[in-house]
């Protein structure tokens, strides 16, 4: 085990836990925010450059500070770590410049984007991006391909976080697509006109951090945060059938794969559960899916408020305006 | 169609280059044997071509394909009989790699990354090779034609022509 | 003259093959080291003799050579890093072309000393011509029992394959190297695990630049003692230099590290002074990289020292009147050169080679390109100068690998030393449209022009 300490809070985890996956042990607002890493996708993470941090103290050991910022989600922590997250000036101005680089060739398409409303660069510049831009050059575009039936790429929007790739990879045995060129002409691409067609294809969509790989079955149906997502399951063969329906009225617009609070799949789910079962009667529902307070998607939530659940919330709150210790689920929204 | 198959004596040679790696890390072979294709099939690699290598190698299609696209000496479009590659990064600009292209492209009647109309030259600038102490110069296949004037690379053109001989990095 | 521990027989005819190059003492490194010394010892000798990396991070090479894991049991290996691509850089080219034979004599001792039967050498693509003098220089080697098996009769035995690359500068990089050595993409490798730990197939690897691997047969035949007394402090022995641009002489040069910047550019043993009877303007000291000095700063420092052909002295003043000595890329630029005309094309190189792995690199390195390209040609505003120091300073440091450094610091020294000459562009884009705008009127610094 290694003791590590964030922003001021410690924590202890397993040896060879990754400064990112510490942070998110201790919850909050220090959580470094990701745009290429995910869990369960192996290799994936170090090129985004979003999640960096700055390592005050490598170890109690080696207590040198690392030269450099270092991307967490690639880092392991060593005992008697000390990181610095969202209390260095120089991280934050890190995360505001990565975030600029990533703008400057997005198409800034939100208005007619499917992502816009559960898209993590969006968020991600909520948070850190700036209001106006500086660049004044032409944006990149690409040829279009058609990669499909079921997914629609968007090239444009494309931030190359390689995950779509690590899918087809690790999800499927057949990988027919991948990053083509290189530098700023890099894209994802079949290459020649193939169509990514196997059972979990899908998936790339809902690993997909922004709205370049979108449901070809949802397109333009609705806005995200007009649908109503409930959990609902099935009996599949061939994955565990756990999904959630994007429904309006009793019309399923989108079937999806269920994400933890840190967007990232639990349970992939095969391309018949997410494309060819949209009648209600497919599917047994287990109830209103929790979505995030300060999620746009929560306009419309049909969640019931727990108000036993909530009390408790607001005390843990009380309990850390005073300086006791974090609660285990910050809700940041709740208290102001 | 035609059939893409290596020769004779170019297979034994992919084959002895496979050996250079350990058992199953054949794709390593990769590159120098896509520098074979692009030389022995037209200086380009097709599709069609690149899917031969992935068998060859054993690999997937796409692996070939994301390889291929990533370096800039394999040409994935067709290109003219010889291939002329000025320098144009700073040490060759500083001693008129400038004035070697506008010759070459009033020469040829065509703009950089085009391709003569009888389809003989096709000119592309590139970034530093590695001849700064002999600049301006330019590549053709694997040779270096170094410390250029006007003079030298109308000889160079005229000779190239009368050779009509396909440039190959691996000749 | 120098010391000439490399080139001293480089005008043998002949001296490529291999009976001409056993002539003048080739080859007896390896029967030396392997008969007579232990790899440890070797090690040793080598970190002794002080000798620092010479592809352009000046790590020394006897302390990469010692975090080779030892415990492991996977086979290691020696890769020779022949990718020179860095603008102003071709040292590597001339050494292999000339003389195949010391760098295959340096890695058949190398290979020893680190316990690896197998080396590469990862060339560029582009250097195909030299693949075939080293494959020939290879075969001799083999059939004079230099490499195979059992070595001069010993139990060492080593195998030596030349690996081509396809054109992507980043391959210079080594985990971009050993990727591409693969047969993948050069995207770069995150780091930790360093080669030394899990490097070409996950075993434990040892990239070295080809001049550096060529020093190892004169550090064993001299001993590391007699290598260090040439140069000054920690910059030990001989270093080649490339050097082009408005110079008399362009071409390779051995120097002993230690000799006056302006011993090097004005003697006719060395650059001859710069051309056409013009003035020294600037000078780009180790590769396009490294930070560009104003003629007066690599003269001397700004202690009014002068300045020294070492690790230490051209970087004295660190990023502020200071340089690298790189790679050894030295790039002079007389009174007519434009430095925003030379820094576009550096920047233009560094988008073009950029491998797009991370963001910061693949977006910022096109951003400053287009920028300068439009300062350039005369499209520019004044704004876009802190802007240009601006996206450089957010891609320091931030990326997986050097190369976005690499592409920062040029931007931010050239403006730092000659902010004016920007400003200009933006002040007058009718004259500066003209290509060749300096060389028909050089510029003079309107504030010294005002001093005057």
């Amino acid at each position: 085990m290694a003791k590590v300490t964030i922003d001021g809070i410690e924590v202890e985890v397993p040896d060879g836990t990754t400064i990112l996956n510490a942070a998110r042990k201790i919850g909050g607002e220090l959580v470094p925010p990701a745009m290429c890493y995910y869990t369960s996708l192996k290799d994936s993470g170090g090129k985004c450059r979003v999640c960096l941090v700055k390592v005050a103290q490598g170890s109690t050991k080696d207590p040198r500070p690392m030269p450099k910022l270092v991307a967490s989600c690639r880092t392991p922590v060593m005992d008697g770590m000390v990181v610095q997250s969202k209390s260095s000036a120089e991280v934050l101005e890190a995360r505001k410049a990565v975030v600029e680089f990533l703008l400057i060739n997005h198409p800034l398409d939100c208005p007619i984007c499917d992502q816009a409303g559960e898209c993590d660069l969006q968020n991600l510049a909520y948070e850190h991006g700036a209001a106006a831009t500086r660049y004044e050059e032409d944006r990149r575009t690409f040829e279009k391909i058609d990669i499909g039936d079921k997914i629609k790429l968007h090239m444009t929007r494309c931030i190359l976080c390689y995950r779509c790739t690590f899918v087809a990879d690790q999800l499927t045995n057949d990988r027919v697509h991948g990053v083509l060129s290189r530098g700023d002409k890099s894209e994802i691409s079949t290459y020649i006109h193939k169509a990514v067609d196997n059972d979990f294809s899908g998936n790339m969509i809902d690993v997909c951090p922004v709205g370049a790989l979108t449901d070809k079955t949802f397109r333009f149906k609705s806005r995200v945060w007009f649908t109503n997502p409930v959990d609902a399951h099935r009996n599949c063969t061939k994955c565990s059938g756990k999904v959630i329906l994007w429904k309006k009225g009793d019309d399923i617009l989108r079937v999806s794969a269920r994400k933890d609070k840190y967007g990232e799949v639990t349970e992939y789910i095969c391309n018949e559960c997410r494309f060819e079962h949209k009648t209600v009667s497919d599917w047994t529902t287990e109830g209103p899916r929790h979505v995030e307070h300060n999620s746009v998607i929560s306009q419309n939530h049909y969640e019931r408020t727990d108000l036993l659940k909530l009390k408790k919330e607001i005390e843990r709150q009380i309990e850390f305006e005073k300086g006791a210790h974090l609660p285990p689920e910050p809700s940041p929204k709740l208290h102001e | 169609m035609e059939q893409i198959q290596f020769s004779e004596d170019t297979l034994a040679l992919v084959n002895r280059i496979i050996k250079r790696y350990p058992e199953g890390k054949q794709k390593s072979a990769l590159l120098p044997v896509l520098h074979l294709a692009q030389s022995e099939f037209n200086g380009w690699l097709s599709a069609p071509v690149m899917d031969y290598v992935a068998s060859i190698l054993h690999i997937k299609p796409i692996e070939v394909y994301e390889v291929a696209s990533f370096y800039s000496m394999y040409n994935l479009k067709p290109v003219g009989t010889c291939l002329i590659e000025v320098c144009q990064t700073g040490p060759c600009w500083l001693r008129g790699a400038d004035d070697i292209v506008e010759h070459l492209q009033n020469k040829l009647n065509i703009k950089v990354g085009e391709t003569s109309s009888d389809g003989m030259f096709t000119l592309k600038t590139v970034e530093c090779l590695g001849s700064c102490g002999t600049a301006p110069m330019l590549q053709v296949g694997a040779a270096y034609h170094e410390d250029l004037t006007n003079e030298k690379v109308d000889s160079l053109l005229d000779k190239l022509r009368n050779e009509n001989k396909r440039s190959s990095y691996m000749k | 003259m120098g010391k000439k521990f490399l080139l001293e027989h480089v005008n043998v005819p002949g001296i490529e093959t291999l009976p001409v190059y056993q002539s003048k003492g080739g080859y007896a490194s390896v029967e030396k080291a392997i008969k007579t010394m232990t790899p440890e010892q070797l090690i040793e000798e080598v970190k002794f003799s002080d000798l620092r990396g010479r592809g352009g991070a000046g790590f020394p090479t006897g302390l990469k050579w010692s975090f080779m894991d030892k415990k492991s049991e996977k086979p290691r290996y020696l890769v020779v890093n022949a990718d020179e691509s860095e603008p102003g850089t071709f040292k590597d080219r001339y050494l292999m072309e000339k003389l195949p034979h010391i760098l295959i004599e340096g890695m058949i001792v190398s290979c020893f000393a680190l316990g690896s039967k197998t080396g590469y050498i990862y060339i560029r693509g582009e250097y195909m011509y030299i693949v075939r003098i080293l494959e020939k220089a290879i075969d001799e080697a083999y059939k004079a029992g230099f490499l195979g098996k059992n070595i001069l009769g010993t139990d060492f035995s080593c195998d030596i394959y030349v690996h081509p690359g396809a054109g992507a500068y980043i391959c210079g990089e080594e985990t971009a190297l050993l990727e591409s050595l693969e047969g993948k993409r050069g995207n770069p490798r995150l780091k930790p695990p360093f080669p030394a730990i899990a490097g070409l197939y996950a075993c434990p690897t040892v990239v070295n630049n080809v001049e550096s691997i060529a020093a190892i047969p004169t550090i064993v035949n001299i001993t590391a003692d007699k290598y260090n007394d040439v140069g000054i402090g920690k910059s030990a022995g001989t270093k080649l230099i490339s050097a082009s641009g408005h110079i008399n002489k362009p071409g390779i040069y051995e120097i002993e590290l230690g000799l006056p910047v302006e011993e090097f550019i004005y003697s006719d043993e060395y650059c001859g002074g710069i051309w056409k009877g013009r003035k020294l303007k600037a000078v780009v000291a180790g590769g396009s990289s490294v930070p560009i000095l104003p003629a007066n700063l690599i003269l001397k420092t700004a202690k009014g020292e002068s300045r020294l052909m070492t690790y230490e002295s051209l970087a004295d003043g660190g990023f502020v009147s200071g340089t690298m000595l790189g790679s050894g890329g030295f790039i002079v630029m007389d009174e007519t050169a434009c430095i925003v005309r030379n820094l576009w094309t550096f920047a233009r190189f560094y988008h073009h080679e950029s491998c797009g792995q991370c963001s910061p690199c693949r977006e910022g390195t096109g951003w400053m390109e287009k920028v300068l390209h439009r300062i350039e040609h005369g499209h520019g505003h004044m704004e876009d100068i802190d802007l240009l120091v601006s996206v450089a300073k957010k891609i320091e440091g931030n990326t997986i690998c050097p190369l976005g450094d690499a592409a920062a610091w040029p931007v931010a020294s050239a403006i730092r030393h000659f902010r004016e000459e920007f400003e200009y562009h933006v002040k007058y884009p009718e004259k500066v449209k003209d290509p060749k705008h300096f060389e028909k009127e050089p510029f003079v610094s309107e504030s010294l022009l005002m001093n005057a």
